[in-house]
């Protein structure tokens, strides 16, 4: 059985990069890898969603219920993916929450976070929940927040990636003038979701 | 990977590839001499990436100005014996198929490869057609890949019969194999050397009556023998488990299916079909004649199941067939797993176990859906002209043809400026109906710039030659911005990134006899209401064209304003304007207030749009 990660968010919180960091690793490393990821109206404020499978799998979609990590890089974008796990999901949360751009318009507001962290809590066997925001400012620019997520998943103890292969991956991919502050971000990422 | 990576002359290095980049990666191993396209999703990053490697890999590449000029670029282009390529998505062959067909008959010298990507569930497109239809009625070959490596071994294959038959062929993806990323290991690369080719008018290149006729039988006879290749290709592969069950499977569904028979590890023949037009009887048959029930899985129409259904009416074969028709699976939207999963489960019940699943949550979640960007020239335009038809005070519904592009998305509230689309041009063409129609409902219709090159012009020519009256606003955004931002012709840029003539929207509109044409910013917005006012009035056909560059192509003039929008909340007097009818996804109400939230680009639009001046420019 593969190992099945589910990644969503936002157009622009750099979805698609973190998941071929994570994919050009599985590679890396020998294993296979198949990953499904919708373009289109995504850039235009929309949900965006990468599915990765780590493993011998042909398809590149996750059935319902089967993700064993799901990346949330928004708080209810997580509670979209529901139909994705089950109680024996880890999920990886980034607290920090983005109104939609069309919350004006809309009978229905943004609900109480605290209220979506206990709810994701009732749902899922791990919780993980980071402002992953808060740490790429930290490292020293708001893009880095992917690499955050991504050092937050390789903590995660079933993970079939080891830490080392993935920094090696994000050397190759991310620009040489910003990888310090992305390996930051994922090293704070790391550490907050290490025990 | 990174692009330059597809130019890697070595074989079997293994990168992790998005389908529409081993697309690239197969023509360009296949030695292709020229491309052309029109973009759209979900084959548009085949176009963006030639648009950035063409130069380095020695090959004309070019943005044609619909999908018809495109094959008709790369068709005439092979016809001099070179190796061609043209890629669209599924609605872009309606548009072309008047020359695809032609393009059959006449065929090739040297060989012609077409990559359609088709969208069931119709993630961006306006329906979920399926070209393998097409491949049928033009009596082309079509090869159905699975898998980012298979789009580049096939491409290599489907060359190989575009040259020995002289046919054009067709690569059909779909949403989830164009854009799915697999492990795919090159096969070598050398760059190309061929750029010219000769036409030779030996043969048959005229479709006249008396030449169509030996053309169609020339063809059907081609088709008579690529029906054998077919039947004996490797991309037709058979797994034959000695089950009397078996399952025929094609495209994106395949792969479900293989991981189900293997997570299940059932007991199932599996016949996997990447040739499919011809469909390959002999082996159909012997695999119906192997099997006491069958089910045919594959997306969007029952094509391959149609033809499996023949061919057990033909040969008489006692066998049962499953697939949409009768009702096992559905003719709409893409599969999932689960669906094939249920679909399996039923007919075979081999586990019984009920998946855990989380319930969906209990908290109401506000949606997300796509919108036109904070400063987006677009909503100027909107907004401007659902001030202009409100102030008519209308006992009536006023008429919004619409057409494709990221301006759709004026369908939404409270602009609620698109209320009937078709297709690509469609705009023109259905507003010289409306006004022919209908007597006292005002007619604004929008058209992208792109699109207006594209199939805008001809039914637009109709509208003064008939004398209908409406207004046409050209949505000029000096790019096409939907697919992701390519150029057109009225860009002075080609497809290679080379200085190109741009095209005038203005002088062409002016040279087909319209008397009423206005150039103008639509950020300034009082302006454009006053010009859709006089437009409105206009007797005959007026056009405004609305030029601003689209926020994507000038992002280093957006980042160089440096000053703030700041809300004077003394002045506001809270009549919501700015928030309930520019409705800029920048503009939030908080705690009572109404603000402007980071994504702000300062387009300064929503300073005119206030009525009492409580909006202004700031440090």
């Amino acid at each position: 059985m593969a190992y099945n990660i589910y990644i969503c968010g936002i157009g622009g919180q750099g979805i698609i990069k973190t998941s071929i960091v994570i994919g050009e690793t599985a590679l890396n490393t020998g294993k296979n890898v198949v990953m499904s990821e919708i373009h289109g109206m995504s850039q235009r404020g929309g949900v965006v969603s990468t599915e990765l499978k780590i493993g011998d799998d042909y398809s590149p979609i996750i059935p319902k219920g089967a993700s064993d990590l799901i990346l949330a890089f928004e708080p209810i974008e997580a509670l979209r993916a529901l139909e994705k796990s089950s109680k024996d999901t880890v999920l990886v949360v980034n607290t920090k929450k983005v109104l939609p751009a069309t919350i004006n318009q809309q009978d229905v507001d943004y609900p109480d976070i605290d209220e979506v962290l206990d709810e994701l809590k009732s749902k899922f066997s791990k919780v993980y929940a980071i402002n992953a925001n808060k740490i790429a400012l930290k490292a020293g620019h708001p893009l880095s927040m992917n690499m955050a997520m991504v050092g937050a998943a390789t903590a995660i103890s079933s993970f079939p990636l080891d830490k080392d292969d993935v920094i090696e991956t994000m050397k190759n991919n991310l620009p040489k003038k910003s990888i310090e502050i992305n390996l930051k971000a994922f090293e704070d990422g790391y550490n907050r979701c290490k025990n | 990977m990174n692009l330059k990576q597809l130019l890697n002359p070595q074989a079997n290095q293994k990168y992790f590839m998005l389908g529409n980049e081993a697309a690239v990666r197969g023509v360009l191993e296949s030695g292709v001499s020229l491309a052309a396209t029109y973009p759209g999703t979900p084959s548009s990053e085949i176009g963006d990436i030639l648009y950035r490697i063409s130069n380095d890999a020695n090959i004309y590449f070019e943005f044609s100005s619909n999908e018809k000029v495109a094959v008709e670029v790369a068709s005439s282009a092979a016809s001099t014996g070179l190796r061609t390529f043209s890629f669209m998505k599924h609605v872009g062959v309606n548009v072309a198929s008047d020359s695809l067909m032609s393009s059959a008959y006449i065929g090739v010298e040297g060989s012609l490869l077409l990559l359609i990507a088709d969208d069931p569930s119709t993630f961006s497109s306006q329906n979920e057609q399926d070209t393998r239809h097409f491949a049928r009625q033009a009596n082309i070959p079509i090869f159905e890949p699975s898998n980012p490596q298979e789009i580049k071994d096939y491409i290599h294959y489907a060359y190989d019969v575009s040259d020995k038959y002289n046919i054009p062929v067709i690569v059909r993806t779909t949403t989830r194999v164009s854009h799915m990323r697999g492990i795919v290991t090159t096969d070598s690369y050398t760059k190309n050397t061929i750029n010219t080719g000769e036409f030779s008018d030996e043969g048959l290149h005229v479709p006249v009556p008396e030449a169509a006729r030996v053309m169609h039988k020339n063809l059907v006879e081609k088709i008579d023998q690529i029906r054998m290749l077919s039947d004996e290709s490797p991309l037709n592969q058979l797994f034959d488990n000695g089950s009397s069950f078996g399952v025929i499977a094609s495209g994106g569904a395949y792969n479900y299916v293989a991981d189900i028979i293997n997570q299940y590890d059932l007991n199932v023949n599996l016949l996997k079909i990447g040739f499919s037009h011809p469909y390959p009887e002999m082996l159909v048959k012997k695999f119906l004649e192997d099997n006491e029930e069958v089910l045919v899985v594959e997306e969007v129409d029952p094509i391959n199941e149609i033809e499996t259904l023949a061919i057990a009416g033909k040969y008489n074969i006692n066998v049962k067939i499953h697939g949409k028709r009768d009702g096992t699976l559905s003719e709409i939207f893409e599969y999932t797993p689960d669906i094939i999963y249920d679909a399996l489960n039923n007919l075979l019940n081999f586990d019984e176990s009920n998946k855990t699943v989380n319930d969906a949550s209990s908290i109401k979640l506000p949606s997300r859906p796509a919108t036109l960007c904070a400063g987006c020239p677009h909503r100027a335009s909107y907004y401007a002209a659902r001030q202009a038809i409100n102030s008519l005070n209308l006992d009536v519904e006023s008429i919004h043809p619409s057409d494709i592009g990221c301006y759709t998305l004026g369908i939404a509230p409270p602009y609620k400026m698109a209320n009937y689309l078709m297709s690509m041009g469609a705009s023109v063409g259905t507003s010289c109906g409306f006004s022919k129609s209908t007597q006292k409902q005002p007619i604004i219709s929008f058209i992208g710039d792109s699109t207006f090159f594209h199939a805008g012009i001809p039914p637009l020519i109709n509208a003064v030659h008939n004398k209908t009256k409406f207004t046409l606003v050209i949505l000029d955004n000096r790019i096409t911005a939907m697919t992701g931002g390519q150029t057109n012709p009225g860009i002075p840029v080609d497809g290679m990134g080379n200085d190109a003539p741009a095209i005038s929207i203005e002088a062409i509109v002016k040279s087909i006899g319209i008397d009423f044409v206005e150039t103008l910013n639509p950020l300034d917005v009082n302006n454009m209401i006053e010009v859709y006012k006089r437009a409105l009035k206009h007797d005959g056909v007026s056009v405004i064209i609305a030029k601003y560059p689209c926020n994507l192509i000038h992002k280093k003039e957006i980042r160089s304003r440096k000053h703030h929008i700041l809300v004077d909340d003394d002045k506001c007097i809270h009549c919501n304007k700015c928030l309930e009818q520019f409705a800029c996804p920048s503009i939030k109400l908080v705690d009572g207030k109404i603000v402007m939230d980071h994504s702000c680009i300062k387009c300064d639009v929503c300073i005119d749009v206030c009525p009492v001046n409580a909006i202004y420019r700031g440090q």
